[in-house]
């Protein structure tokens, strides 16, 4: 009697489990098209990455709202990979094959990114990348919707060495150990060459990914900053070590204006929880900033607080806006125009009418889609941060700027070519 | 938290006050002087930062009250140019930077702003006219800020300011201030005097002002080389002792953290030789104590937001000890002398506890913010700023080792912890109840994890995956202390974190961990007790 007990008791509970597995499927409209979401919801950059996959279900919920693309809805399939960059492969085929989405909004960290080339090469998917990163690449199933290091890293380390900037004559390049930080800090190096900074000049640190204990790198930072010439420090850190990072800094008294740190990876979501009074002065380069004051975003602050309170998001009435999530949802809307233009869904037509797509971003410029080279031309913004988490833009550059991918900083890319390989 | 807003009218009110106290000895001292000039005024609202910089090294050169109220309220950002003119903005009112008439606040005035060259200039400024302030602490602290950044420029302003000065020791910073602006003094022998004098500093701002210095391109005159070269080798001397033991207390407090990872771990491992690997989720569950009392002291007792960290150590420890108790009580007890089965077993319980803090508090890492006197540093010498956070910690850590050791050696359940330890069948006979004595010393471990979670909980993210990062430091703390002992915990934990402390100093962060997990290896291989053993007769 007790095993058959025991048996019923395992069907019911495989029939409960396979019920709710399926109950979404029930549910689909038989003519939606279907999205992916592959952003990391836990793990060591869901600090970065859940922002990106509210916001991408916010711009598909406004989309749906306006009446679908093409007449039918959009449909989101969110799956988490973890910060487990194994895992965002496995994910994206599940996506791919399984769910046969139309497109693919996804990933952070360049190594991730770099995980799910293949799968998407493979299986001819589409992927918008939504974050800053370190160019070298040029795939055809993908559109980078971030900046590219000539919109983001360059102008950033031009800033520093300008009077306003602090002059500065030495440079820490501080890094999580990734393909993201070496890369740009290899095209920055040889971008400080070219501007005629010593190699003594130029300090490089690497940390582990959740690295929490900064101690030694700044003081390390503050024996190379006592050595006569004005010092700034360059920082790629990523995720959820910018934390501790930003602690640190602050406690252990080092100022803005002895030695500045300007961050590419480090926006409003991620000083979210660090008192911000310590840190004051401290920089940040990005395409889009939420101070930034015009009628577009306005409405897309507007419209993602609202979004946070409906959705009940955890701490609603403090979420802030970010370069990343503006990256997606203009990845979004162009995609939808994109799909139009081609009254298709198909991945090869979506991409060849991407090209010269334009969209009233909420940075307030007019956005395009460079015809060739898959990049954003983007404004790019210098922005220092405020006592109260957000960015007083100090620097920003006349207007759009054209992305380079293949950086004239490395050696060889000036035959490579500014369009993907067919 | 408090508004900025009132954070800085606060802060402010009592130089504030006390400077227009000052007025009428100021005019008297400095002769009449003017309401600041309109067109000044004008440009340190200009576009250009150069022409800001300029304006303000003019206003500093004529203190008194309403240029420091200006630069003050430049320096705080709430200078707004509306039409043409400069406003100061004081929450809701406002009025004309020159004049000082009140005027109503207009909508579209546009913030003037000040980026960190601006900051700097400022702070020089304000420094400047704080040397001239009635009250000695303010001057004093005036004349620190100045230290390492006086510029050519301010030599007038220290010399007056040094010759009304009574106190020595604001005279004597002074002194060496007004030395680092005669580094850049057209007369050799005015520069050679003043790198005499600051050889005896021990800052490594004023190392980076001789250090030009030393070369030819930065000097030409061959004695003042010489005198550079002999101070800053000095000077590099004071640094050198300042660094060591600035690397000496990282380790430490390295130490401290691993330690309160791993006391818990000690005590489980070691009395009932559990391989726990859900001991991470229990200082998951410290943190996670940290951040509720957090919540609720925000919701609830705002103004005394700074003392929810001492309320939460009750909570960390008994949640934690809780949650052990329940472990053990469900799933280790009908484990124990299976190891593997208990390394699955607890395995399995920390992915359960780590879904349920998904579950109840959201996948990212929550806020938990250091209280007000956690924050910022004590500076105990010149090029030494130990931060607040982690002497606390470290203190913590002292006052849980010396709780635990009491615990262990001066009660009665100590002593039947120990005596589990040394022999479980003969404690059993002589009528020791092992079972209860397991559940508690389980317990007992449990909620000193919680306490060493809840002191991460301040240094590190709470997130329900942090207890990962933990769990390995924690076994290699054990593991190389070896097994039941305290000392033995205490003394790996303190040697690994100056080990790794001073590997990361001199490989990086990344060969650093490598290195101490290598090391770990081979010394496992050779001493496989660890560096303390139980010595005596076991059981098993």
């Amino acid at each position: 009697m007790k095993s058959r007990r025991a048996f019923l008791k395992v069907a019911a509970l495989s029939a409960a489990l396979a019920s709710i597995g399926l109950a979404p499927s029930g549910a689909r409209a038989a003519d939606a098209i279907k999205v992916g979401i592959l952003h990391s919801l836990s793990g060591t950059m869901a600090i970065s990455e859940t922002a990106l996959k509210e916001t991408a279900l916010m711009a598909i919920a406004e989309i749906n709202k306006a009446g679908g693309v093409m007449g039918r809805p959009l449909e989101a399939v969110v799956v988490d990979p973890a910060s487990n960059w194994p895992l965002f492969a496995e994910k994206a085929r599940q996506l791919l094959a399984q769910d046969k989405v139309a497109v693919v909004f996804g990933c952070w960290t360049s190594v991730s990114r770099k995980s799910v080339l293949p799968v998407f090469k493979e299986l001819n998917g589409l992927l918008f990348y939504p974050v800053q990163y370190e160019g070298e690449e040029l795939e055809k199933n993908v559109f980078y919707t971030g900046a590219a290091p000539n919109q983001q890293a360059i102008p950033a380390v031009e800033y520093l060495m300008s009077p306003d900037g602090g002059e500065a004559k030495r440079f820490v390049l501080l890094g999580t150990d990734y393909v993201y930080p070496r890369t740009t800090n290899k095209i920055l190096r040889a971008f400080l060459k070219s501007k005629g900074v010593a190699e003594a000049d130029i300090l490089e640190e690497y940390t582990p990914f959740g690295h929490s204990d900064y101690q030694t790198i700044i003081a390390k930072i503050k024996a190379f900053a006592a050595e006569g010439k004005k010092t700034a420090v360059v920082s790629t850190i990523n995720g959820d070590s910018n934390v501790p990072f930003y602690k640190e800094l602050g406690n252990a008294g080092l100022k803005a204006t002895d030695v500045p740190v300007v961050a590419f990876s480090v926006g409003e979501e991620e000083l979210r929880g660090v008192d911000t009074k310590p840190l004051v002065g401290h920089l940040a380069a990005w395409n889009y900033f939420e101070s930034l004051k015009n009628p577009e975003n306005a409405k897309f602050i507007a419209a993602y607080k609202d979004w946070a309170v409906r959705q009940k998001l955890p701490n609603a009435r403090t979420v802030v806006t970010n370069d990343p999530m503006e990256a997606t949802y203009i990845g979004l809307h162009m995609w939808k125009q994109a799909v139009e233009k081609a009254k298709s869904t198909d991945v090869d037509k979506v991409i060849a009418a991407m090209a010269g797509q334009t969209f009233n971003a909420p940075s307030g410029f007019g956005i395009k889609m460079d015809e060739k080279n898959h990049h954003l031309h983007k404004p790019v913004f210098i922005g220092e941060i405020k006592a109260d988490g957000q960015f007083d833009v100090v620097w920003k550059t006349p207007g759009p700027v054209r992305a380079q991918p293949w950086s004239p900083f490395i050696a060889g890319n000036d035959v490579k070519k500014d369009e993907p390989e067919k | 938290m408090m508004p900025v807003a009132d954070f800085y009218s606060s802060s402010l009110k009592v130089p504030m006050l006390k400077s227009l106290l000052a007025v009428s000895s100021f005019v008297c001292a400095l002769a009449a002087h003017a309401a600041p000039d309109a067109a000044l005024v004008r440009r340190l609202a200009d576009a250009d930062s150069g022409v800001k910089v300029a304006a303000i090294r003019e206003l500093a050169r004529t203190p008194g009250p309403d240029v420091l109220r200006l630069l003050e309220a430049m320096s705080e950002g709430r200078l707004a140019l509306a039409g043409g003119a400069v406003l100061i903005v004081d929450g809701g009112s406002a009025f004309d930077a020159a004049t000082g008439a009140a005027v109503k606040a207009p909508e579209n005035a546009e913030a003037v702003t000040v980026n960190n060259r601006i900051r700097g200039e400022l702070g020089n400024a304000l420094a400047a006219l704080g040397l001239f302030d009635p009250d000695p602490a303010v001057r004093l602290a005036s004349a620190r800020k100045l230290q390492g950044k006086a510029a050519a420029g301010m030599e007038a302003v220290l010399s007056s300011a040094l010759a009304r000065e009574s106190d020595p020791r604001i005279k004597d910073l002074l002194a060496l201030t007004r030395a680092q602006a005669h580094l850049s003094s057209a007369d050799p022998a005015v520069r050679r005097a003043a790198v005499r004098a600051l050889s005896g500093s021990s800052s490594p701002a004023v190392r980076g002002l001789l250090l030009p210095l030393t070369g030819k391109d930065g000097e030409a005159d061959a004695r003042v080389r010489q005198a550079a070269i002999s101070a800053v080798k000095s000077i590099d001397g004071r640094l050198a002792l300042t660094e060591n033991l600035g690397r000496a207390f990282s380790g430490l407090s390295l130490g401290s953290i691993l330690l309160l990872g791993a006391l818990g771990l000690a005590v489980i491992y070691g009395v009932m030789g559990v391989i726990n690997m859900a001991h991470g989720e229990l200082l998951m569950i410290g943190a996670y104590s940290a951040y509720a009392m957090q919540t609720v002291f925000r919701n609830h007792f705002p103004e005394a937001i700074d003392w929810y960290l001492p309320a939460a150590i009750p909570l960390a420890f008994f949640s934690a000890a809780a949650t052990g108790a329940l472990m053990e009580r469900t799933v280790i007890r009908w484990l124990y002398g299976r190891a593997l089965e208990t390394l699955l077993a607890t395995w399995g319980l920390s992915l359960i506890l780590i879904q349920a803090a998904r579950a109840l508090f959201g996948a990212q890492n929550v806020e938990v913010a250091n209280p007000g006197w956690m924050s910022g540093g004590v500076e105990i010498l010149p090029n030494l700023l130990l931060p607040w956070n982690r002497v606390i910690i470290i203190g913590f850590a002292l006052c849980v080792l010396l709780l635990m050791w009491a615990l262990m050696n001066r009660t009665r359940l100590g002593m039947f912890v120990r005596a589990v330890t040394q022999n479980r069948a003969m404690a059993g006979c002589v009528g020791v109840p092992t079972a209860r004595v397991d559940t508690l010393a389980f317990a007992l471990g449990a909620g000193v994890a919680g306490l060493g979670g809840l002191a991460l909980s301040q240094i590190s993210n709470v997130g329900p995956d942090m207890g990962q990062s933990y769990i390995v430091d924690a076994f290699m703390v054990v593991v190389l202390g070896g097994v039941g002992q305290l000392a033995g915990a205490v003394w790996a934990a303190l040697g690994l974190g100056v080990v790794t402390k001073l590997l990361e100093g001199w490989s990086g962060a990344v060969i650093a961990k490598i290195v101490v997990l290598a090391f770990i290896i081979v010394f496992i291989q050779k001493r496989p007790q660890g560096l303390f053993a139980l010595k005596g007769r076991f059981a098993d």
